[in-house]
């Protein structure tokens, strides 16, 4: 199948026992064949599909990869159709897919039979942040304002809105009513965008939208960041409105809310690949973050630029399942067996 | 007059050689990627992306919105030549341009749908040049209960006007929302009605269903026919465009009519579908020849077309003033905005003059641009029709097949567009209409998620689509179409027993 590879294993003793070593040394790396599919479990236009084609973008602008990237989007039953075909596609090198939450919270709550340890994890990419979001126009200088306000008013009165169902919005919702004792009623949308829109023109009264997903309303002054779900403040201190960078946003912990919660945006690959292949990939990554395009895509978005291949990515990702498990769990969103 | 400045500084900024190269290259494309049915404008957009990141970013957004030009263009015509709408928004230009076509009237018929779209398209470009600021506040007032009226009245002025009886119309309808409703439930993110099949759970895709429903199945009903074109005697020469030309503008007011619904549901963000469905369905109330629709008439064509055109380009409203997109297109390129730096919302007019000047200015080129190749290519299109059946249906059967594996890249996306290529003959055979079925299966999965958002606001209380002046017209709206056919019976009963 890998004929390129095969070449360079069966060759590269010969080589060496010619005291070539060398020269034939960097033909020893593997490298793609052939274009190389890049799945997207949602669909075009949101957070991970932005991201799957900035690196697409960029990839073809630096000339980093031989072959062509194409992303293609998977996003039947909530992204479980994109993650059972790499699932399916296993020891194929030439395909790989980013992640959102849904690589945890699609399985649980639907049932369908996939999980990342199927899969082989490459690079986690960056951690997108949830922000506490309030229409500007209401009264609510801090989350904690906000949540005794949500108390008092009793609870299903306050309206959250939040993209999809059993997802990370409608978790992190959960995770807060918990932590402060309130009862939101949760409305889903189907992207981040309407989601922010529907806060502007007052027909819910708060969101957790991603930075990225609500800068343009908050430098217009429609929107209120009130806290950001991360153990730390977002690091970055150019203003974006008038007044405030992302780094004064304080930490939802610092606003007496301990709710912390961050989105993997990761990339997974089949099971059964082998490891030089996987160290391509993980080379590749490491040229992407390099480039200014994806720098001012981070700042842009106020990501988390957290890092990590190889075992301590695998780590986390399996500490993530767990929190997620024990989240979806409490909160009874679990697929019945 | 701030506006009529900042756009002559926009032509100055679009009217570059490089850019109007690009703009030529967009609607071409655009054209081609229309033709096809299942890439779509926003599969083509997205496939494209990628390419303009090397590219200014002017010039990035005026060659991708050409191609929106192009893709809204070239979605007619398949429509009106084989009864496959290339697009979603071309179904209800079928229902009177594929008669037309058999009709012989192919050249007129899409000389009438590229003049309509450019109509539509312009008006909605005047529109965002002046009134910009203003209708993208209006958009805000559109929560959960006006989004559900705004559908239940596109249902509403579609019930009850097919030529069948209505308990079919009911059925075929019915039919669509059970077939919409397969996948995953956006507000319980279970799955249903897939029955452990696990291929099932991305739903019915309209496209396969539209290519299944239309094209196969109209290929079936030729077959049994004798294998022959009725349109084969279509008249080819280049006067055409003029002398249809000439029969227009006494369609005024459908025109002006559609145009506005169009706008409306452009940017309120209903799009381009239901905009057209509406267009038809209301052009036949008020026509006076309203009960021909459907056996081949411009006006048919003129309502969809017009329609669909100007909520396209008005869909680009909302994605630029309030980063929110009003169709699957305006998201993609909603996405490259970012990409490119430029952060959509309301300060995107105020930071970035050049970018939204040069993008409002080179709509009015590329729709000019757009008009000018389509219509030199009318008599290359009509001659395709002169093609021998035997030849050209294998083709047509081919490109189905692409465009339906295309939507998901599945394979089982081609066996299901044979299944309901089957069924369209079987309903065409049993006199069913299809167009109900179509409509439910568009617009059904966002009804479903407007109603239960609804729900969820009020708790379970209906009067929610009652509670204020703009949802509640709307809906009162959707209830006066819906009684208006058993009105219209009663009233000449009562006039007979009276005489």
């Amino acid at each position: 199948m890998n004929i390129q590879r095969a070449l360079a294993r069966g060759i590269l003793p010969l080589v060496a026992a010619f005291g070539l070593v060398s020269v034939a040394a960097p033909a020893a790396a593997w490298e793609p064949t052939k274009p190389v599919e890049f799945i997207i479990p949602a669909g075009t236009g949101g957070g991970a599909d932005q991201m799957a084609r900035l690196i697409q973008g960029i990839v073809a602008k630096h000339n980093l990869m031989k072959q062509a990237l194409i992303p293609v989007n998977k996003s039947g039953g909530a992204g479980a159709e994109g993650f059972l075909e790499v699932k399916a596609a296993k020891g194929d090198p030439h395909k790989i897919i980013i992640t959102l939450s849904n690589l945890f919270t699609t399985p649980m709550a639907t049932g369908v039979p996939f999980n990342w340890k199927d899969l082989t994890p490459v690079a986690m990419l960056s951690l997108d942040n949830f922000v506490l979001w309030v229409n500007a126009e209401d009264p609510y200088k801090s989350a904690k304002e906000f949540l005794d306000a949500v108390k008092k008013g009793g609870p299903n009165t306050f309206k959250m809105g939040g993209t999809g169902a059993k997802q990370e919005d409608q978790i992190l919702t959960v995770a807060i009513e918990k932590a402060a004792g309130v009862k939101f009623t949760y409305i889903p949308f189907k992207g981040g965008g309407a989601v922010a829109t529907q806060l502007v023109g007052k027909h819910i009264n708060a969101t957790v939208n991603n930075p990225i997903e609500a800068v343009a309303q908050w430098r217009a002054g429609k929107l209120r960041a009130l806290c950001v779900f991360d153990d730390e403040r977002m690091p970055y201190k150019t203003k974006v409105t008038d007044t405030q960078s992302w780094y004064d946003v304080p930490t939802c912990k610092e606003a007496g809310v301990s709710t912390e919660y961050v989105m993997l945006r990761g990339i997974f690959m089949p099971a059964g690949v082998s490891p030089d292949v996987v160290s391509f990939y993980v080379d590749l990554f490491n040229k992407v973050r390099a480039t200014p395009e994806w720098k001012k895509f981070m700042e842009e978005g106020a990501f988390n630029q957290t890092y990590l291949t190889g075992k301590p990515y695998a780590d986390w990702v399996g500490k993530a399942e767990a929190l997620h498990y024990d989240l979806m769990k409490e909160a009874g969103f679990l697929a019945k067996p | 007059m701030e506006e009529i400045n900042a756009l002559f500084h926009g032509f100055s900024v679009a009217l570059t050689p490089f850019n109007l190269l690009l703009m030529f290259i967009g609607v071409t494309l655009g054209v081609l990627i229309g033709v096809l049915p299942g890439l779509g404008g926003a599969n083509g957009i997205a496939i494209l992306l990628p390419l303009t990141f090397t590219m200014p970013p002017t010039s990035a957004v005026i060659m991708l919105s050409c191609i929106y030009w192009g893709a809204l263009f070239g979605g007619a015509i398949t429509s009106i030549l084989f009864n496959i709408p290339g697009e979603p928004w071309s179904v209800a230009t079928t229902f009177d341009g594929y008669p037309m076509a058999q009709q012989g009237k192919a050249g007129e018929a899409l000389t009438t749908a590229f003049t309509s779209s450019f109509v539509g398209a312009f008006f909605a470009i005047v529109m965002i040049t002046f009134l910009a600021p203003l209708v993208a506040k209006f958009a805000l007032q559109f929560g959960p209960p006006e989004f559900f009226a705004v559908f239940f009245l596109t249902f509403c002025s579609f019930i009850g006007m097919g030529k069948e009886p209505p308990f079919k119309i009911l059925v075929a309808m019915m039919l669509g929302f059970a077939l919409a409703a397969v996948g995953i439930d956006t507000v319980t993110g279970q799955l249903r009605l897939i029955f452990g099949w696990h291929e099932l759970m991305r739903g019915f895709d309209f496209l396969i269903a539209v290519i299944g429903l239309f094209g196969i199945g109209e290929i079936l009903l030729s077959m049994e026919e004798g294998l022959s074109f009725s349109g084969r005697t279509a008249k080819i020469n280049t006067r055409i465009v003029i002398e249809t030309w000439k029969k227009l503008p006494k369609y005024w007011m459908t025109s002006l009519r559609s145009c506005i619904i169009g706008c409306w549901m452009g940017i309120t963000p209903g799009g381009a579908t239901p905009a057209s469905f509406m267009s038809y369905g209301i052009a036949k109330r008020m026509s006076p020849d309203g009960a021909k629709f459907g056996t081949g008439m411009a006006e048919g064509v003129i309502a969809p077309e017009t329609a669909a055109h100007a909520a396209g380009t008005a869909a680009l409203l909302p994605m630029l003033s309030l980063g929110i997109p009003g169709s699957p297109t305006a998201a993609v390129l909603l996405g490259g905005l970012l990409i490119w730096g430029l952060q959509p919302g309301p300060l995107l007019f105020v930071e970035q003059k050049d970018f939204v000047w040069g993008l409002i200015a080179s709509m009015y080129l590329g729709n000019i641009a757009g008009l000018i190749i389509v219509l030199t290519c009318v008599p290359l299109f009509a001659a395709i029709l002169r093609v021998p059946f035997s030849i050209i249906a294998p083709v047509i059967v081919v490109i189905c097949a692409i465009g339906a594996y295309t939507v998901h890249n599945a394979m089982l996306d081609i066996w299901l567009m044979l299944l309901f290529g089957v069924m369209g003959y079987a309903f065409k055979k049993l006199s069913y209409p299809l167009a109900p079925l179509v409509l439910a299966l568009v617009l059904g999965d966002q009804a479903e998620g407007a109603f239960r958002q609804a729900m969820l606001m009020s708790q379970g209380d209906m009067r929610i689509f009652f509670s204020n002046w703009l949802v509640g017209s709307i809906m009162g709206l959707g209830l006066l179409m819906l009684v208006w056919p058993v009105m219209g019976k009663l009233m000449t009963q009562l006039r007979k027993s009276a005489a």
